[in-house]
């Protein structure tokens, strides 16, 4: 259990990592790119970067950090766990076990 | 004026969702398991797919279709820029609580937030605070949903408002009541397909009406050239939206409790990618489209919540109006039909079992539980008929506190091993007495959403609470801890 609980909060810290990697893109490139007069499909550059590339970006983001970050666990092993049983029974909720 | 060919796909729509949740109910009785676990939280079966489109759904309420375009109409590209915030939604939810919560409500048998804190804090007055909380906050976003939905049903097919409520307000509350949560999953899973249509539909219309996208930029431009400038909202304005619908996403009960519902960790991992793509999808679609408008539409829109109405009859022909209409409904429906159930969850598993000394078999709970869930619906369905206005701020408002109130003890219970439950109460009390406090008063600092101050009440609040009172149990920091 040390392990997963390691995992998991590994998993956790790379999520806002992830997260933190977005604002930055989004506040970088919106703030960074305001006064440009370029303009990409119609729309200003600082809007095209910071919300359709970012947006791009972001779901990137999110498959390299399942792939890489993430592992799978057997939820199964944590159902029926005997300590659950022990306390929880004192209120009230046998009831709904059966 | 009554539109008929608005009305057909709405119709049709709406007994859809009925079929889908008559169907899905039963694949659930199939299973068989405990009554409880299977209504409130569908006996944490969710593939990928109807996990991300659920949290998405949930999340996606009416101010995202109807509220948010109409600021994007007169703002401009800024509140587009506001909107795309909300991007992270699915991946900071399921990425930081996914997996601790999946484990923790396996291990306790948890189908609520509730349950959750319960098992973390030890404390009934935890359990009372957070469901007064999640009760008061989930009926005024409620009524605020079906207030919307009506308005804009009326404002689309020149039927009444309480014809459009009776409509799809009864056909939501007949479905979560018979269905529970499996049948609001499942529901919402096409909703947000429903709502991903509506949005393809509606932007695309726009597009071609006004010739293009660069030719409505530049007309837009020509007009009012603040519309394409990124600091059109203040900085503080906009950095306090990284809060209210940004992390402090990680503290609404309503998005946090399916990251119980799961079945598998691959689902997890699959459904953070497809909701990310999914929720950027819709945010960056309604807001262009809103923004797209104001070089497109004709006429003055009397409220920002008219925008859309108004462009959607203008640039649709009236069968695919009505198939945009379904969006929004969608949206709103997917919404009501989540807190529902956990506002029933709520009475029912949080308060009733909790506080009350009697015992109940499988059956009387199944027939409490709808009675429960029928009641609450029918109560926020009274509340809706006689309106008051603003959609957008009822619902902010409701959001912001939930936020105070679950934030901290939601985060710090599954990160910080000190956290207990005189920390939690402090900080939920603290924190929501603080945010509706300022909200009252109208306060505003650079018009910064106060759920900043909410939420440094609530952390500073928490972190005192928590050092006077005493340290968790062993047994809590070994199921939470090792």
């Amino acid at each position: 259990m040390k392990e997963i609980n390691k995992q998991l909060k590994k998993e956790a810290l790379l999520t806002a990592l992830l997260y933190v990697l977005f604002f930055i893109w989004w506040y970088a490139t919106a703030y960074g790119f305001a006064d440009s007069p370029v303009r990409v499909l119609g729309l200003p550059l600082w809007f095209f970067l910071s919300c359709i590339v970012g947006w791009l970006l972001c779901v990137a983001g999110t498959v390299i950090l399942v792939k890489k970050g993430f592992k799978n666990i057997d939820l199964n092993q944590f159902d029926e766990d005997p300590n659950a049983t022990t306390q929880t029974a004192n209120d009230g909720e046998e009831a709904h076990h059966a | 004026m009554h539109n008929i060919p608005v009305i057909i796909p709405i119709i049709v729509y709406l007994l859809l969702m009925l079929v889908i949740a008559a169907y899905t109910s039963r694949l659930g009785r199939k299973k068989g398991g405990g009554f409880l676990e299977e209504y409130f939280i569908g006996s944490r079966s969710l593939g990928a797919f109807v996990l991300a489109m659920t949290i998405i759904a949930t999340f996606v309420s009416a101010s995202s279709f109807i509220g948010g375009p109409g600021v994007a109409y007169s703002t401009g590209l800024a509140w587009v820029l506001l909107s795309m915030i909300q991007v992270p939604t699915a991946f900071l939810t399921l990425g930081v609580l996914g997996k601790k919560f999946a484990i923790i409500a396996r291990r306790i048998k948890a189908v609520t937030v509730t349950d959750y804190l319960y098992a973390r804090y030890q404390s009934k007055a935890v359990v009372f605070v957070a469901s007064l909380a999640i009760l008061a906050f989930f009926t005024a976003m409620m009524v605020a949903q079906f207030i919307g939905g009506g308005v804009l049903f009326q404002n689309m097919t020149g039927y009444s408002y309480l014809t459009g409520l009776i409509l799809f307000g009864l056909i939501v509350i007949i479905y979560t009541t018979v269905g529970g949560f499996r049948a609001v999953v499942f529901t919402d899973a096409i909703q947000a397909v429903v709502m991903v249509v509506a949005t393809v539909t509606i932007t695309c219309a726009i597009i071609k009406a006004g010739g293009g996208v660069e030719s409505i930029v530049d007309r837009i431009a020509a007009a009012n050239p603040s519309m394409l400038d990124a600091n059109a909202v203040p900085k503080p304005q906009i950095l306090s939206f990284w809060v209210l619908v940004g992390i402090g996403l990680l503290g609404l009960p309503q998005t946090t409790v399916r990251a119980m519902s799961f079945k598998d960790t691959k689902a997890l991992h699959n459904s953070i990618i497809i909701g990310t793509v999914v929720v950027g999808f819709l945010m960056l679609g309604m807001h262009l489209a809103g923004f797209f408008s104001a070089g497109v539409l004709a006429g003055t829109p009397e409220t920002s919540d008219s925008v859309i109405p108004m462009i959607v009859m203008q640039v649709l022909p009236s069968f695919w109006a009505g198939i945009f209409l379904a969006g929004p409904l969608a949206a709103i429906m997917s919404t009501v039909s989540s807190l529902l159930i956990l506002a029933s969850a709520a009475i029912i598993k949080d308060m009733l079992l909790r506080f009350g000394k009697k015992q109940y078999d499988n059956r009387q709970l199944k027939k409490i539980s709808i009675l429960c869930t029928a009641v609450i619906g029918v109560i926020t369905f009274l509340c809706a008929v006689k309106p008051p206005d603003l959609i957008v701020w009822i619902n902010l408002f409701a959001m912001g506190g939930l936020e105070a109130a679950f934030f901290w003890p939601t985060v710090l219970g599954l990160f910080w091993r000190r956290a207990n439950a005189s920390g939690a109460i402090c900080s939920a009390i603290g924190g929501v007495a603080t945010f509706l406090i300022l909200g009252g008063l109208g306060f505003s600092f650079h018009g910064m959403n106060n759920i900043i101050f909410g939420l440094a009440v609530g952390l500073v609040f928490f972190i005192i609470g928590t050092y006077l009172g005493p340290k968790p149990s062993d047994r809590v920091n070994e199921m939470f801890f090792e």
